[in-house]
């Protein structure tokens, strides 16, 4: 099938962007959209230009690097999939396809569509550690868990820290990630003496990245990948409250609901 | 104190001030409505009872007193609703310094959209309305004590009651997005609620938006006279 793509290529983050049309031709209705930008970037180096950077490692849907909005859809116009498992049978010979990257301030561009995620990373780091044993595996009904909650937080837990709830949310909220993040051990027994304090320090470091606020518009529940509900994030603000008012500050290190 | 502090800096904690002075501003609209269709009852029930707004909870309260404090409550609300809006809006406007070329929706409705201009509109619509009934400035020929006779001589223009029946309808959007999103904030999502929230939003909205729009129709209409 023969394409037309709009690429976003920014060289740096301190340089503008703009979009770059490309022709191609010879694309293959059972490639991936990564293997397009692939081809693309083939072309690119023998005509000795600067190819397309763009973020990928696993290519099946479970590492969460990949992530660009494709024409107005982060992800692409298929539900519950990933850039990297988006097949160009679903586009129609002869499409028009925007490419631009993840667009919040918190994801800074790094070049073309590369964009800085870093900031998941600190919000992770933030929740810290759980204080159950870890090491060996433990007996399997040494704790017992609820089979409703074991399935909640296994939903929570699909969560791939891609970022696309944060590129298609009106206001660039985390608020989808944070509350997948926080439920998925707030569930579980396991989860439960760090509780209150995973969820303050968390919510702490998400406001300070500079993330949006959440309006309730449900955008990123459509644009996630792995289909995480906005339930999520009923529960993260529910958590979020009782900690503030419930959290009794711990005799070391600094309290986070003394912000 | 210090933990209301916490909440108040936080823009998650922000919304569960929004959500909490909404609702407080939210049953002020719905005690509103069941008050004003008294004026259906005719001129002698319904200016008795505005008056009885005033002599409520008597001899415990002066009169007016009781009045007054729900006043206070209600300016106290909206202030909170609209600084807690303020800090939200401008966190979010800033989180996303470079916008898209093309962003789709799919999920998010007409009312979640017009949240910041529908509660700007509805603002300056109680201004006017203030001025309209309570203070008398701008009614037609304003008589104190004389609720009815108010009511009926706005109403009776057509360019009146053309402003209340559009700013009930940017009440009723108003009202829908912020009574599901008031529930999503507060956390009120674990079945059954989660199947009843949103219809119930809708419902409430249609509800208030319609209740309060019968009245400037029915004098329109030579109903009420
Ligand atoms: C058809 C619709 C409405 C009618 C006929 C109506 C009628 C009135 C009347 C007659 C008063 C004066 C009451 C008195 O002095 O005893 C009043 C006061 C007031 N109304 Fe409405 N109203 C309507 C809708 C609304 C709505 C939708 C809101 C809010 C969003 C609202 C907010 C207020 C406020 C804040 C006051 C002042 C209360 C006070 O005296 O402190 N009204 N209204
Ligand atoms: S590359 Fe791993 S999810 Fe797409």
């Amino acid at each position: 099938m023969d394409l037309t793509l709009h690429v976003w290529r920014q060289a740096g983050a301190a340089t503008a962007g703009r979009f770059v049309r490309y022709e191609l031709g010879d694309v293959s209705p059972d490639m991936s959209f990564l293997e397009v930008l692939d081809l693309l970037n083939q072309q690119l180096i023998g005509r000795r230009e600067e190819p397309v950077a763009f973020d990928h490692d696993c290519r099946e849907g479970i590492c969460g690097a990949c992530g660009m909005v494709i024409n107005g859809r982060p992800h692409g116009p298929r539900a519950a999939t990933t850039a990297c498992q988006l097949h160009m049978r679903h586009f129609p010979e002869g499409a028009e396809i925007w490419v631009e990257p993840w667009r919040a301030r918190a994801f800074p561009v790094v070049k073309d569509l590369v964009v800085d995620r870093s900031a998941f990373d600190r919000i992770i780091q933030a929740g810290g550690f759980i204080t159950a044993r870890a090491g060996s595996a433990p007996e399997a009904n040494a704790i017992p868990v609820p089979k409703g909650d074991a399935d909640r937080a296994m939903d929570a837990a699909a969560c791939i820290g891609c970022g696309a709830c944060v590129a298609a949310c009106p206001n660039a909220s985390a608020m989808l990630f944070v509350a997948a993040k926080v439920s998925h051990l707030g569930l579980l027994p396991q989860g439960q003496p760090e509780r209150a304090q995973r969820v303050l320090r968390m919510v702490e470091v998400m406001e300070a990245e500079g993330f949006g606020a959440c309006s309730n518009h449900g955008e990123c529940m459509a644009a996630c990948p792995k289909e995480i509900s906005i339930d999520f994030i009923a529960r993260l603000n529910r958590d979020y409250l009782t900690s503030v008012f419930r959290h009794q500050p711990s005799e070391e290190g600094p309290d986070p609901a003394e912000g | 104190m210090r933990r209301l502090l916490s909440l108040s800096r936080s823009v998650v904690g922000k919304k569960v001030i929004m959500a909490v002075s909404g609702l407080i501003l939210f049953l002020f609209v719905v005690g509103h409505l069941l008050g004003n269709l008294k004026v259906f009852e005719g001129a002698e029930k319904f200016n008795a009872y505005a008056e009885g707004l005033r002599t409520v909870g008597a001899p415990f309260f002066g009169r007016g007193q009781l009045l007054w404090i729900a006043r206070i409550a209600l300016l106290v609300s909206l202030v909170a609703h609209v600084w807690a809006a303020l800090g939200v809006t401008l966190a979010s406007r800033q989180a996303r310094p470079v916008g898209y070329r093309y962003l789709e929706t799919s999920e998010t409705t007409y009312a979640a959209r017009t949240m910041r201009w529908g509660g700007v509109l509805i603002f300056l619509y109680v201004v006017y309305h203030l001025l309209d009934f309570t203070f008398g400035r701008l009614n037609p020929s304003f008589e104190p004590g004389n609720v009815y006779h108010n009511v009926l001589a706005s109403f009776a223009r057509w360019p009146v009651s053309a402003v209340y029946i559009a700013a009930m309808l940017v009440l009723g959007l108003h009202v829908y997005h912020g009574a599901w999103s008031a529930l999503q904030t507060l956390g009120w999502h674990r079945p059954p609620t989660d199947r009843w929230r949103r219809g119930f939003a809708a419902a409430v909205a249609g509800v208030i938006a319609g209740g309060y729009i019968t009245i400037p129709v029915a004098v329109l209409a030579g109903v009420l006279r």
